[in-house]
């Protein structure tokens, strides 16, 4: 069994001048980083963190925007044998001073031996430190350089066994910041194993992504898997691509692009937000698979990619889909690389009433679904009903998994790394069914709101709902419902208040807007202002999140 | 300054990208900072602006540096269409 500094090394040592990374930016040339460079880069960051008197097996967060410092810094962690977490950027809108309380949050639970992050950034960082964290030094990347003095062998990194921890990987929020998901090298390279041969990965692939790499689908799939696999990457910024969605198929076209991932939201992104003249001249045929990850899977999305794009090159047997949680590292089934993607046309109302997949086809009520695919070879997938006894075909129930790519737990907290699973098996909280081996995936057991690719735990956002004036405190629930025109879900927030007139009830709900978009970066929809009682309650006397969201949804149907 | 530009631009943010038809953005008011416009509505007011006005708003001008308020904005479309 190899580590990651082991394979860092090979590549250094065997293909110095293949390109790595093409890093895109934009507003200057793309950068191209060879084996070589990525390998000096990422010793200057590993002897950095030596002379800062960072250990093997410390935590070490980076804070740091798209660019070549990102990769060195994530890379030379690992070489020294620290274990790299990567946090996202402050953006605009988000107040500095929740960023902090995250930030802070992030040091409390990983106690991190160093935070590496940018000139510009440097004073919010020194502000989350408090005297007796564990953080012994803070490393601003610019200071860092290349280094010269290369000797392979010599770095902590290269004596890692495959169990120690590799990486972290964070959800946000206030709830997904308490489970770091902690990787160690052989769960990591099962995965790169396995999930390679699952999509026919070879060398003259080129893998394109515009994914955040604080998320595993950008991290592992956009990130990790191409550079350690000596398949060439394209790399472009999340910031840039949301502003202008057209770069990526212009890299598509330009690097003969074969692979990307991306998460459902973005095909009815490109289809809608991209102007025609800035598809002139594209090329799109040389992209083998474009796999929809992260979020539910819509029918309605792939086609009007695949209607947009078509008249580029663009191929239907292209579409590709992947069922992938960090927990396992990435990927646990994959669909679309052998034979087009399976749909399944269900009865939707048995689907909801009996929990059970019938196949109908003539039904006006019919819903489209379309398979995951299959597991990856190392991974096994059961069906489980509420005894937790496995499901026959077509019956829905939770997902759960077991592989030799699992986490090793979440970091520092026992308890919930406990909770996770039973038997061996991991319990996703993901609904869904099997036919011939393929999965399906209905919807979730927890009341977990994804947007765009992105968790969000509807606790944090009542939470902070619950903190405007005027709001009657614990009388809030958060959830998602998903919209057809963007492909993924908008958060619908109801707030139950006395507003004394018309005017009272906007202010209450635009201050719920505001609290909630600077303190968690989450934008919401739909923010409704009800009179006390709207809200049902559970017979414990808790809000029923999917009893209001039904009530709402019905409510808004009347209108 | 002309007002009916940043009218009509108020008109749209608030229905089309707030969902709240009934709502009036005053000319001062932080669009991008205060997380009002998030990112992913950034393109759909450039795409706006421009069927509209016929002035382009470059990808890299989409931040609140360049404009945060109907008033920049609504500036930033008058010098251009001159």
């Amino acid at each position: 069994m190899i580590t990651i500094p082991e394979i860092l090394i090979d590549s250094y040592q065997d293909v110095p001048d293949q390109i790595a990374i093409h890093l895109l930016y934009q507003d200057k040339p793309p950068r191209a980083v060879s084996y070589h460079q990525l390998f000096l880069g990422s010793v200057g960051f590993a002897q950095a963190l030596k002379e800062a008197n960072i250990q093997p097996g410390e935590v070490v967060i980076l804070i740091l925007d798209h660019g070549e410092d990102l990769v060195y810094a994530f890379f030379g962690s690992i070489l020294h044998g620290a274990i790299p977490s990567i946090m996202p950027f402050l953006t605009e809108k988000l107040s500095p001073e929740k960023y902090r309380q995250s930030l802070q949050a992030l040091i409390e639970i990983t106690s991190p031996g160093a935070i590496v992050t940018d000139q510009d950034f440097i004073n919010d960082v020194e502000l989350a430190i408090n005297v007796s964290s564990s953080i012994k030094s803070v490393l601003i990347a610019s200071n860092i350089t290349l280094s010269n003095d290369v000797v392979p062998d010599h770095y902590h990194g290269s004596r890692s066994s495959p169990e120690n921890i590799a990486l972290l990987q964070h959800s946000s929020g206030t709830t997904g910041l308490q489970k770091g998901v902690a990787l160690s090298h052989r769960a990591i390279i099962n995965q790169l194993d396995n999930y390679s041969s699952a999509i026919k990965l070879r060398a003259d692939d080129v893998i394109v992504s515009w994914l955040p790499l604080y998320h595993d689908m950008g991290l592992i799939a956009g990130f990790v898997l191409p550079v350690l696999s000596r398949v060439p990457l394209v790399l472009l910024s999340p910031f840039d691509w949301v502003r202008a969605p057209h770069k990526l198929l212009r890299a598509i076209s330009e690097y003969k692009g074969t692979l990307s991932w991306l998460p459902n939201f973005a095909y009815n992104f490109c289809a809608q937000k991209i102007r025609e003249r800035d598809l002139a001249d594209i090329d799109l045929s040389s992209w083998r698979a474009v796999i929809n990850c992260s979020e539910p899977i819509h029918w309605s999305s792939h086609k009007m990619f695949l209607e947009r794009f078509s008249a580029y090159g663009f191929r239907k047997d292209a579409l590709a889909s992947s069922y992938a949680m960090a927990e396992n590292v990435f990927a646990v089934t994959q669909g679309g690389i052998d034979s087009a993607l399976t749909i399944d046309i269900i009865d939707g109302d048995a689907l909801r009433s009996e929990q059970i997949a019938t196949p109908s086809k003539k039904n006006p009520k019919a819903v489209k679904m379309i398979s995951s695919g299959r597991c990856l070879t190392n991974t096994q997938l059961r069906i489980l009903d509420d005894q937790g006894e496995p499901l026959p075909e077509r019956k829905i129930g939770e997902v759960a998994i077991k592989s030799d790519c699992m986490l090793t737990g979440y970091y520092n907290r026992p308890d919930l790394t406990q909770k996770a699973f039973n038997d061996g098996w991991y319990l996703t909280g993901d609904l869904g069914y099997l036919v011939n081996d393929e999965l399906f995936i209905t919807g979730r057991k927890k009341d977990l709101i994804i947007v765009g690719g992105k968790n969000i735990y509807p606790q944090d956002v009542e939470r902070l709902a619950g903190e405007v004036d005027g709001v009657h405190p614990g009388r809030v629930v958060a959830f998602g419902i998903f919209n057809q025109r963007t492909g993924t879900e908008d958060v619908v927030v109801i707030a139950e208040s006395n507003p004394k007139s018309v005017e009272d009830r906007y202010n209450i709900a635009d201050e719920i807007r505001s609290v909630v978009t600077k303190n968690s970066d989450i934008a919401l929809r739909n923010v409704n202002v009800v009179e006390r009682g709207w809200l049902l309650k559970t017979s414990s006397g808790k809000i029923a999140r999917l009893a209001n969201k039904y009530k709402y949804m019905e409510e808004m149907q009347n209108v | 300054m002309d007002d009916t530009i940043i009218d009509k631009l108020s008109h749209y943010i608030a229905s089309q990208i707030l969902k709240q038809p009934n709502r009036q953005l005053s000319s001062t008011e932080p669009l991008i900072s205060s997380g009002l416009i998030d990112s992913f509505s950034l393109v759909d007011l450039a795409l706006y602006v421009e069927d509209t006005y016929g002035v382009r708003i470059d990808d890299t001008e989409l931040n609140a540096d360049t404009f945060d308020t109907l008033e920049r904005l609504a500036i930033i479309i008058q010098d251009r269409s001159e």
